[in-house]
């Protein structure tokens, strides 16, 4: 596949990312507000592929080393903390925890 | 693995993540998405493994291990009332590797000859200029939520013009990248000029305006993410980061409605400046407040048929939410009909409030939206406000010159009677005047939310 009809592949995705964002994400309540943000939050963490591909690269220099390394370490926080912190929250939210009176 | 398979199964993560967020439309189902989610990053990172040319795999584990450790770490032990700092800070150090991601980019290319294709050098200057307004912003965010640095808004002349040269001044050195200047050292600039940018952009913003700039990052991390996809041709991404980068623009616009704020005024505006001349409008026209005593107030709840708490800020300083659930308990087993009016602003990021009280294991069927809560407030005999200011002001009603004129608030001021649990008479963050303290329907229990809702609960008990 040539770069540009690749570039042009990508800008499609992008622009039906768009919508399909918008669309699934007016669906949640206030009410889960926060896990929405903490869980999108999980999800960006998704730049720790990124983060491997670069930390991966053969031959690299010091500065590649370093910087790829960091970028895991944050990336991977990010991927853990995110998923964590959601799990934690959504466990909370229950109907009731015991018979209605 | 190969080209096609890698990207096969990077599909699989992005319709994960998808359910993931189809899945929180409903609290019923929304742990189970959280998980899909989180197996489908688990395949991501199992294909990034196995990809033809990858190296390092110990230091990449390494790596992994660390920060996974951290962040499981920081998770697990992080309070609820922490979390809108905890949000930030995992939020910061996303758009942190999407900055770097990009400059290791950047350097891999530079030696080829010839300059970077222009796509490419562009996504690379973007998710480094907004990978970094995001972390150094989300790291200012999490210092003013931490209270490790004022929550006030710290403001100085030219501010303004200061932060304008600074982005201008970024956005050259992108242009100028883009163009196929060929200087490693722009690149840095780039990313280091954008981070003061985001530190001087963050500190002006007040406290009461976190749940703006908590979204707003979010959403640059996103989009930080979806370029550094570009970059390296890689669909998972792009859908990703865009997902993200919609989601946090949508509770962006969401927040500065609840607030009738137009974004530009929640960022630019530095809100707590009011302060000074709201408060010199306050002591002019004060009128009279009438104080409670626990007893007085305890029988006001004890014999009402409907009682509906107004959870603020307050609630999540004091740590009250598990002590105003006792309370709601004891006042239902008298029979009394016992709801949570919630305003989408209330606290320090979208939603936190509910969060507080789920901790507290309110039933969620019980936490009411404004739009819900508003007529109930009529049929209400008592409302009791824990630690909210602006959310519950008439002001923003009714009276034009008041700086949050035309934010819709919880009518409380419609209930029989009111009860404002508070600290003292000090104008709350904002430092805006609050007429509702003056109602006569309004009674004020001064003190500590946490004590005064312990001393109600024994009152309640006796009444």
């Amino acid at each position: 596949m040539s770069h540009n009809t690749l570039l042009v592949f990508e800008v499609t995705i992008l622009v039906l990312a768009i919508f399909l964002g918008i669309e699934v994400i007016s669906k949640v309540p206030a009410l889960l507000h926060t896990p929405l943000m903490s869980g999108t939050n999980a999800i960006h963490g998704i730049v720790i592929v990124g983060a491997m591909v670069v930390l991966g690269l053969p031959h690299k220099g010091p500065f590649t080393w370093i910087i790829g390394f960091v970028a895991v370490v944050l990336a991977s926080a990010n991927v853990v903390g995110g998923f964590v912190v959601t799990d934690r929250m959504l466990e909370m939210f229950k109907k009731r925890d015991k018979p209605e009176k | 693995m190969g080209y096609n398979l890698t990207n096969l199964l990077y599909l699989v993560t992005i319709v994960t993540f998808i359910l993931a967020l189809r899945f929180l439309s409903s609290p019923a189902h929304a742990r189970r998405g959280n998980q899909i989610g989180a197996a489908g990053m688990l395949v991501a990172i199992a294909v990034t493994f196995a990809r033809s040319g990858l190296t390092s795999y110990w230091v990449i584990a390494l790596g992994m291990l660390i920060g996974g450790g951290f962040g499981a770490f920081a998770a697990r032990r992080v309070k609820m009332t922490a979390m809108p700092q905890m949000v930030a800070l995992f939020n910061g150090v996303g758009g942190g590797a999407a900055a770097l991601v990009s400059l290791a980019e950047l350097h891999r290319i530079l030696p080829e000859p010839g300059t970077p294709k222009v796509d490419i050098g562009l996504a690379i200057v973007l998710s480094a200029l907004i990978g970094s307004i995001s972390f150094a912003g989300s790291m200012i965010a999490f210092a003013k939520l931490q209270e490790l640095i004022g929550g006030r808004p710290i403001t100085y002349a030219g501010q303004q013009f200061v932060n304008a040269a600074l982005f201008l001044g970024c956005a050259a050195a992108g242009i100028a990248l883009v163009a196929g200047v060929q200087h490693e050292w722009l690149l840095w600039a780039l990313v280091g000029g954008a981070a003061i940018f985001g530190i001087l952009f963050v500190l002006p913003i007040g406290g009461a305006d976190m749940p703006v700039v908590i979204s707003l990052l979010n959403a640059f991390t996103g989009l930080a993410a979806a370029a550094t996809g570009f970059e390296l041709e890689s669909n998972v991404l792009i859908v990703s980061g865009m997902l993200v980068g919609a989601s946090g623009s949508l509770l962006t616009m969401m927040m500065g409605r609840a607030m009738n704020r137009s974004i530009t005024n929640v960022l630019f505006g530095a809100f707590g400046k009011v302060t000074a001349e709201a408060a010199a409008v306050a002591a002019g026209d004060g009128g009279n407040v009438r104080s409670a005593t626990p007893e007085d107030v305890a029988v006001m709840l004890a014999y009402a048929h409907k009682v509906v708490f107004v959870p603020g800020y307050g609630l999540a300083v004091a740590q009250a939410q598990h002590d105003v659930r006792q309370l709601a308990d004891l006042l239902e087993s008298k029979g009394v009909e016992v709801s949570y009016a919630i305003h989408p602003v209330a606290g320090r990021m979208p939603g936190h409030m509910n969060v507080l009280l789920a901790e507290a294991n309110v039933p969620y069927t019980q936490l009411k939206e404004m739009d819900e809560a508003n007529p109930e407030f009529s049929r209400t005999d008592v409302a009791v406000v824990v630690g909210a200011n602006d959310v519950v002001n008439p002001d923003a009603r009714s009276n034009k010159g008041s700086p949050i004129y035309g934010m819709p608030i919880l009518n409380v001021d419609n209930a029989q009677a009111v009860v404002v649990l508070k600290r003292s008479m000090n104008p709350g963050f904002a430092g805006i005047d609050n007429p509702l303290f003056y109602n006569p329907k309004t009674v004020m229990l001064f003190g500590d939310a946490k004590e005064s809702i312990v001393k109600l609960i024994q009152a309640v008990k006796t009444a």
